[in-house]
């Protein structure tokens, strides 16, 4: 609905009709994003998503910055998936400038992705949680998710904003300990997660606030572009890692987790299910990263060769592409980021047309929404 | 009567869900010793980072106070915020001839991103990653600080049979 009509309500001002704000500032929001929500008592009629409030124009400063500089901004986008954005740009340069990478970096890249994917599910489950009104789920989420971030400060010295996947490889090789370590965090989170279930899944409160809420139908999220687990819980088959594999996707035996009632409480299971997918993958690959160099020889200034490329990864919330037009200089002509996100977040106003206002939380909180992901 | 047994049972299987989860909470109630949250500011002294930790950019000094900048500028070009500036001069060396050295090397805490590429690509191995992770201040202009330290010098390599060529060799490769 737009602007206009928006106004011609609240000049009509029907019975019982009004307009709120939800955010920028709501905790639930996950970061400054705003929702103008028609509601007719506690019934929500239409939701109109503003976004903008952490618009940097990182596609825009690209376009100044050379390719090993442009590493550092894309962590900033998803900054729960840090690790799968550096791969895409990454890969995309590679492919343009026709490198191979070697295969060590190629196993060490997937399982760090997976390993992002793990911490990212962890907060999610921690931050649904809460939105929800479990308390406790959000310190065993992040008591959790505590163990991944450790492994990546010890390898990469950082623990949200990595910037560790560059053009050619790796910005230096994993720490001694690496291998140690994930074991030890697989074994021991093979053990915490059934917590998860215990705390959250089967809770009576919990199933009657999420089943049959906020259903999105296969052929809807295909129509807005939903992609990644909410995509996939209405089971639109959309798993990068499988239909176009990339890095060591493609040795690699998982399942593409797939649920078809579209509504909160699958996008919830879908996502608990990818966790112990993520393990199985990281088990599959921890033993046998291969020796070699952690990078492929590349030149001090990287100059993609004329043309126009484009690579797609999965990140933790669906689909992130990769659009580069180069003129052969050492700066992209023009970088564009097709982000999971911003699809993800349009789809807000058909699920929560007809939903009681508590129940848009619940609604937002399941499509895991990351704000500066869709402002860029 | 089958609506009344439904009704019994929804209220125990609802009673039961519940249950599980308090259990999970109540067994860590009373195992207090796989409560893993640390006690921040009162364990500031044994607290210790990973060594990789990228806490902030420093200069690797000896304990003779020597560094190995060679101001050649790199970093400098490699930052994608402008977090360093390098003010250099020309110092005349040993044998008389003019010769690049570090004057200040200026580095924004405030601006820097931790990319890390000042330090991957720096081709004397001059700067690091420090551990110091407490940064708050009052000032913004603290956080402005000098690298090298002062009355520090660079390093020199042992003497090659060609000294000269071997000094001038970076200065030319980055003017």
């Amino acid at each position: 609905m737009k602007e206009v009509e928006l106004n011609e309500i609240i000049a009509s001002k029907e019975d019982g009709k009004y307009i709120i704000n939800i955010g920028p500032q709501h905790p639930s929001t996950h970061g400054v994003l705003r929702f103008v929500v028609s509601l007719k008592g506690e019934t929500l009629e239409y939701l109109i998503p503003h976004c903008g409030y952490i618009h940097r124009g990182i596609e825009k400063m690209c376009e100044n910055l050379t390719y090993p500089q442009i590493i550092h901004l894309t962590d900033r986008m998803d900054y729960l998936s840090a690790h799968m954005n550096n791969e895409a740009v990454s890969l995309c340069v590679e492919n343009a400038l026709g490198i191979e990478v070697p295969e060590r970096v190629k196993v060490i890249r997937t399982i760090l992705s997976e390993l992002q994917r793990i911490a990212s599910h962890q907060l999610w489950w921690a931050a649904f949680g809460m939105d929800i009104g479990g308390l406790t789920c959000f310190f065993y989420g992040l008591r959790d998710r505590e163990k991944v971030l450790d492994i990546f400060e010890e390898s990469f010295g950082s623990r949200l904003l990595h910037s560790f996947i560059c053009p050619g490889g790796l910005m230096q090789d994993i720490h001694p300990d690496f291998q140690k370590r994930v074991k030890e965090f697989i074994a021991y989170f093979r053990k915490k997660l059934p917590e998860y279930d215990q705390l959250l899944t089967g809770n009576v409160i919990f199933e009657q606030r999420t089943k049959g809420l906020g259903i999105l139908t296969k052929a809807e999220a295909i129509d807005y572009g939903v992609t990644g687990p909410s995509g996939r819980a209405s089971g639109f088959s959309c798993d990068i890692r499988k239909k176009h594999p990339y890095s060591a996707y493609d040795r690699v035996e998982f399942r593409e987790i797939l649920a078809n009632e579209g509504d909160t409480y699958s996008r919830y299971k879908v996502r608990i299910e990818e966790m112990w997918e993520s393990m199985n993958i990281i088990e599959q690959l921890i033993d046998q990263i291969p020796e070699g160099s952690f990078t492929a020889p590349m030149k001090a200034i990287i100059k993609v060769p004329e043309g126009e490329y484009t690579q797609r990864v999965e990140t933790a919330r669906g689909e992130l592409a990769v659009y580069l037009v180069s003129t052969g200089d050492k700066n992209p002509y023009r970088m564009r980021f097709r982000t999971p996100n911003f699809s993800n977040l349009f789809v807000m106003n058909h699920l929560s047309a007809g939903a009681k206002i508590a129940d848009l939380i619940a609604i937002s909180g399941s499509l895991d929404l990351v704000i500066p992901d869709i402002d860029r | 009567m089958n609506g009344i047994v439904q009704y019994f049972t929804d209220i125990f299987k609802a009673v039961r869900s519940l249950w599980k989860g308090m259990r999970v909470t109540g067994s860590y109630f009373v195992r207090p010793g796989e409560i893993v949250t640390q006690q921040y500011p009162e364990n500031r002294k044994e607290l210790q980072m990973f060594d990789r930790f990228k806490g902030e950019v420093i200069m690797i000094h000896d304990e003779e106070n020597f560094h190995r900048c060679n101001a050649c500028g790199i970093c400098q070009m490699n930052c994608p915020n402008g977090s360093i500036e390098i003010i250099s001069e020309m110092v005349p060396n040993e044998e008389g001839k003019p010769e690049r050295t570090i004057d200040k090397h200026i580095y924004h805490l405030s601006m820097c991103t931790f990319c890390g590429l000042c330090v991957k690509s720096c081709p004397s191995n001059a700067l690091a990653f420090g551990q110091g992770f407490e940064h708050a201040v009052f000032d913004r202009h603290k956080l402005t600080k000098v690298l090298n330290q002062p009355g520090s010098r660079i390093k020199k390599k042992p003497k090659a049979p060609k000294p000269a060529a071997g000094t001038e060799k970076p200065n030319s490769a980055n003017s």
